[in-house]
């Protein structure tokens, strides 16, 4: 198997009897993100020295035998997560210029164990995005059909996976960034729980709603992943302080007698037909494997995309007050005074889909609006929140589709914003819920063009959608197709 | 309920932001899409219903009070657009 088709575990073991060396591996990754990325666009920033420098510590702590599953793996990062030292910029050209003093935990919990950096990801601008489109550093496309969106707002770590240019990448999911883009790239993508990784150092958007997760190959590396990323962290004060569980050593428990539910309001008229059939196909394969199934209902399920849509934009109307050109990011050269200067670097800097959703925030935050907006969709939040607590007293895990379609062309929804956020139905209420799902690959379109299915579990319940995720992947060869580019 | 090009002039000037004659034109029709498209809200009863701020049950969140090596002032500076000694410069405040 060539080295830049390996999973994590594959690679680890190659690295673990010398029949490869990390430097080896990142070199041969290095030169398929230069032979790919001009026709995919998955990175914004390649960092080559510290990947090789990187690479060298890791031999050199393979041949001490301090050896971890992550040493010598050569991972990327959305551009949404701080790296010291390297610039980062959330796709937008207010941060172009952008050097992190200091590094997120993930990032830090990831390099600690060995793993090598290769770069920096594309994704939509500050994370606001299905398709990956509102970059300001150019577009991201599809590897298995580049006039086609990856996805997004995580479209760079999902298109790299698929392209193979990195071994697994981090990502974030604020409404679907990491689970929609998995499915359309055909990946594995996971987001945890609220509160399950740590968010230090990731630059945010909608604060009560966004996660950090992994996108791999297969469920064995999201659960390595998940396993290195997890657990508390006193630099957020939101991470959770809970015992983190070996999510490798469950895997193979199997899943003879899961509940599995399956909500009625997700199998809406209108769903395409190909997504249908893989949904089809996924629920035929677990009844085979022992689950047993559960029609539930999520009622309010209706209303989510408008409640996501006013939380998370008055969250990050507020969160994105800190671009001001004051202490770091662009600042206006033409500008008189403070005020003029503040809002003329905000205008220069921001694009189209960032200043829409500070609008929209804003509107919803403003004196008259407050109640009427910003407490009424905390509220309808509640209810939501309630019809999974409720679901969940008869299921273990839930069997839905990640996205109504598969993957869209390129400028087919940019002008017409509310169809953009309407993609986003089925992954949406997993984080008004705070709860945790997983993107799986399932199947292919008539075009060819991969289909996800997401397993949705409990708070905190990770381990089952792990156990399951990886019961249908022995079951099924999705996972193992590549995409020829 | 319709957002008007005064009304988007209006939030933009809250949320420091300069918009073309264009951009106001298309962001009042889009915004007005997006929140009627938010209206159905308003058909749900939520009488009684407490808000949510935060998806995990959680009480203040403590942690010892440690001393820590601080950042220091040159990598706090470091991406200052404008630097004067240890201080980040503005044009003047006060006009």
């Amino acid at each position: 198997m060539d080295t830049i088709d390996m999973t994590i575990h594959g690679l680890h073991q190659a690295l673990e009897s010398k029949q490869l060396s990390s430097v080896e591996a990142t070199k041969a990754m290095l030169a398929r993100i230069e032979a790919v990325d001009p026709q995919v666009g998955s990175f914004i920033t390649v960092t080559p020295e510290q990947a090789l420098a990187g690479a060298e510590a890791a031999d050199r702590r393979i041949a001490a035998g301090d050896m971890d599953v992550l040493t010598g793996i050569p991972l990327a990062l959305k551009d949404i997560f701080l790296t010291e030292g390297i610039r980062t910029t959330c796709g937008s050209r207010i941060l172009d210029n952008f050097i992190p003093p200091y590094s997120a935990t993930s990032w830090e919990k990831l390099r600690d164990r060995g793993a090598v950096l290769l770069g920096k990801l594309n994704q939509d601008e500050f994370a606001m995005g299905s398709s990956n489109e509102s970059s300001a550093f150019g577009v991201c496309r599809n590897p298995w059909d580049t006039t086609r969106i990856p996805g997004g707002s995580s479209g760079g770590s999902a298109a790299a996976i698929a392209a193979r240019q990195a071994t697994a990448t981090l990502g974030t999911d604020t409404g679907g960034s990491i689970r929609q883009p998995a499915s359309h790239c055909g990946c594995v993508g996971l987001k945890p729980t609220y509160g399950r990784v740590s968010r230090y150092g990731v630059i945010a958007y909608a604060s009560s709603l966004d996660q950090v997760g992994p996108l791999t190959r297969d469920v064995t590396d999201c659960a390595i992943m998940l396993g290195a990323l997890a657990g508390y962290d006193h630099k957020d004060s939101t991470s959770v302080d809970l015992a983190v569980p070996d999510y490798v050593a469950t895997l193979p428990n199997g899943i003879k007698g899961l509940k599995v539910g399956l909500p009625r309001e997700y199998f809406i008229a209108g769903l395409d037909a190909d997504v249908q059939k893989a949904m089809d196909a996924a629920i035929e394969t677990y009844r085979r494997l022992g689950a047993e199934f559960v029609d539930i209902s999520l009622p309010h399920t209706d209303y989510a995309v408008a409640t996501y849509y006013l939380i998370a934009t008055a969250e990050a109307s507020s969160n994105l007050a800190r671009y001001e050109g004051v202490r770091f990011g662009h600042r206006s050269a033409g500008a008189e005074g403070l005020i003029d200067m503040m809002t003329k670097s905000r205008s220069e800097g921001f694009g189209a889909e960032v200043k829409r959703r500070i609008m929209l925030g804003t509107y919803a935050l403003s004196s008259g609006y407050y109640d009427a907006y910003y407490v009424k969709a905390q509220k309808v939040r509640t209810l939501i929140m309630n019809d999974f607590i409720k679901a969940f007293a008869d299921v273990d895990v839930m069997l839905t589709p990640v996205a109504p379609t598969p993957a869209f062309k390129i400028g087919e929804k940019v002008n017409d914003p509310l169809q953009m956020y309407l993609s986003d139905i089925f992954t949406i209420p997993v984080n008004l819920a705070g709860t945790c799902a997983m993107s799986l690959p399932a199947g292919f379109s008539a075009d060819g063009l991969p289909i996800g299915v997401q397993l949705i579990g409990r708070p905190f319940g990770e381990e089952a959608i792990l156990r399951a995720g990886y019961a249908f992947e022995q079951a099924t060869e999705w996972h193992l197709a590549s995409a020829n580019l | 309920m319709s957002i008007s090009v005064a009304d988007v002039e209006y939030v933009a000037r809250l949320a420091r932001l300069e918009l073309g004659a264009d951009e106001k034109e298309v962001f009042a029709g889009q915004m007005n899409a997006i929140l009627g498209y938010v209206e159905k809200l308003k058909g749900l009863d939520t009488d009684g219903v407490i808000p949510t701020s935060h998806a995990v049950p959680m009480e203040n969140a403590f942690r010892e009070d440690l001393v820590s090596a601080p950042i220091g002032v040159d990598k706090a500076l470091a991406n200052a657009p404008q630097r004067s000694g240890s201080f980040f410069n503005v044009p003047q405040v006060i006009e």
